[in-house]
């Protein structure tokens, strides 16, 4: 219809065809898409396949399509296996108080920070905040483990105010876990802290203003007006955490454990790495990892569909 | 008007403080560490440096710099950073516009971002991972740190949702006067979405940077090795003083390796106030949605 109008005004230009059908152009998307689906399929759907060494005791030398067959027999090994119980209450354990503290902590540190009236103040709060979150746990275990040594600041500070002996931070179990939350909560409280902010931003100023003439304080406005507003983004920061608790944060326990606290601190991806790589068991690893993988996707599609039923949530 | 309230004035002042104490609080560490790298050795392994150098030396800087292992380390992860985000930029970029169309103009759009999204929910994991890189001959080389996390759903999806919000009159606009799909991405899309590129640009290199697990599977040969890996590899060697307390007093690289560990972190530092202004925005409007 539209081309054919153009073409009675402009009856000697043939090309506005051609520019039309220019616009669709969808070989020109799918050219778009190919070099990131062809990494995809390579790199993430090909490994996907490797699974089936779950299924056989694999050998490198005949691969995947010699391997013999051996069905579940790594699966149930793992269940027989006390230890696999006690890695997986371990990894439930980190992830599950990581998820709580990292909801409330930034939720209230985010309604602090909404009350500062400074905007440079504001700034440089933020700014230093987000900053540990792009440092890697390769550098802050180093920071760590020299401040949490014997002999390190933190026990220097603790023994001249309190007067107690220097604390095992790293060596000890309890203290291990204590160590692994409180640091994680303390790399991340900041960036977690970023969409709450985002939004506070979106509150109408008209609701405020409303208050103050009803005789609204500050402390009322933030219960009636502020908290709710942020309920319902907290409801999604939870719901899509669930999908997580099987994961405890790989390269933080990496590289801040060691054998000592195996009992304590060892969570199933770290575990997943000494058997597999470096005891060499592939199809066990596999075993385990896939058994991680199948409840870790029943939990996010879950979590992703409360996301949508409770406050409509999409990803795009 | 609560603002003039006394008790409102007290909670405020209080409030600031409290709030600068607890972001002082997270620039503290890396602060120590750089005062340790900065004193002489002595005074260090007692222990006795803590927001000021003891004895104030850049020798820890120059055995570092004198390191050959350092510094082809470095080198190796400034060539994968560059090169990684390059590469990862162009192509996320690019599919990300044409997932940012609608079905009616790019009918396979929802099954190409449930193939993508699918990768996000599940993986092959570990094992199959390495073995691959194994049978396809990347081991030691720059590309199997490269590859396999070219593509980030998650950047990719942040990217889309942005490029969605660009009005689609630019767009038009940009049709009408003869452009293809390729020349309205790099001319009215990506000047648009500077906020979105600096906060996808700077994840992607902090990634890069930062990354060590690959360095430590698929790099045998140390002088190819990028630099987390090395830092990673010298801290856990370190790790041994944590469960020995007589081994503590044996510590006599602890200037060395805060300098190391300071000079890791230090292209993050220089990098990030620069970025940091776009990305809250950029978070936002990738994550947030109306």
């Amino acid at each position: 219809m539209e081309a054919n109008t153009i073409q009675q005004v402009n009856p000697g230009k043939p090309l506005r065809q051609s520019r039309k059908k220019k616009v669709k152009q969808p070989w020109m998307l799918h050219l778009m898409v190919l070099p990131a689906a062809v990494m995809v399929f390579i790199f993430s759907y090909i490994p996907m396949g490797g699974i089936l060494m779950a299924f056989q005791d694999y050998k490198p030398k005949p691969g995947l399509f010699g391997s013999p067959w051996v069905g579940l027999k790594h699966f149930e090994y793992m269940w027989q296996n006390d230890y696999f119980l006690q890695i997986t209450w371990n990894t439930l354990f980190f992830a599950g108080t990581k998820i709580i503290m990292n909801l409330i902590i930034p939720f209230f540190f985010a309604l602090l920070l909404n009350e500062v009236r400074k905007m440079a103040l504001k700034r440089t709060i933020q700014t230093l905040v987000y900053l540990p979150h792009f440092l890697s746990w390769v550098t802050l275990s180093g920071i760590l483990i020299d401040m949490l040594a014997q002999t390190g600041l933190i026990n220097q500070f603790i023994s001249s105010v309190f007067g107690i002996k220097p604390i095992f931070f790293l060596g000890d179990g309890s203290w291990f876990r204590f160590t692994i939350i409180f640091s994680d909560v303390w790399k991340e409280f900041g960036f977690n802290m970023i969409i709450f902010l985002a939004a506070l931003s979106g509150i109408s100023p008209s609701l405020y203003e409303a208050a103050e003439v009803d005789g609204a304080g500050r402390w009322k406005q933030t219960i009636y007006i502020t908290i709710p507003a942020l309920i319902p983004i907290a409801i999604v920061v939870a719901t899509l955490a669930l999908g997580n608790v099987l994961n405890a944060n790989f390269d933080q326990v990496f590289n801040l454990y060691s054998p000592l606290i195996y009992q304590q601190g060892d969570i199933i991806d770290t575990f997943v790495y000494r058997e597999g790589l470096l005891s060499g068991q592939f199809s066990f690893a596999t075993a385990v990892n896939l058994f991680k993988s199948a409840i870790s996707l029943i939990l996010i599609v879950i979590s992703y569909r409360l996301a949508y039923r409770f406050a409509g949530y999409r990803i795009f | 008007m609560y603002h003039k309230t006394v008790s409102y004035r007290v909670f405020s002042v209080f409030n600031n403080v409290f709030l600068t104490l607890i972001s002082v609080l997270c620039l503290l560490p890396l602060f120590h560490l750089l005062m340790v790298s900065l004193s002489s050795t002595a005074p260090a392994n007692a222990g006795l440096v803590t927001f000021w150098p003891i004895g104030f030396t850049l020798e820890a800087y120059a055995k570092t710099f004198d390191n050959a292992n350092f510094l082809s380390s470095l080198w190796v992860s400034v060539e994968r950073t560059v090169l990684g985000t390059a590469m990862a930029l162009v192509v996320n970029t690019i599919a990300a516009y044409a997932l940012s169309k609608e079905t009616h103009v790019f009918r396979a759009r929802n099954i190409y971002l449930w193939y993508f999204v699918i990768t996000m929910l599940f993986s092959g994991g570990l094992i199959p991972g390495y073995i691959l890189i194994l049978k396809l001959g990347l081991m030691d080389s720059l590309m199997a740190l490269i590859l396999p996390g070219l593509v980030a759903v998650f950047n990719i999806i942040l990217l889309l949702n942005f490029f969605r919000t660009v009005p689609k009159d630019l767009e038009e606009a940009a049709f009408i006067d003869g452009a293809g799909h390729f020349r309205t991405f790099y001319s009215v899309y990506l000047p648009v979405s500077m906020p979105v590129l600096a906060t996808v640009s700077l994840f992607i290199m902090v990634g890069h940077w930062n990354a060590y697990f690959d360095g430590i599977i698929y790099i045998k040969d140390a002088s190819k090795l990028p630099l987390a890996t090395f830092m990673q590899t010298i801290i856990v060697q370190a790790d041994m003083t944590k469960l020995d307390p007589a081994a503590v007093a044996n510590l006599s690289q602890r200037t060395i390796r805060a300098s190391q560990i300071f000079i890791s972190a230090l292209p993050i530092l220089l990098v990030y106030p620069f970025l940091q202004r776009y990305f809250v925005t950029g978070i936002v409007v990738g994550a947030v949605k109306e």
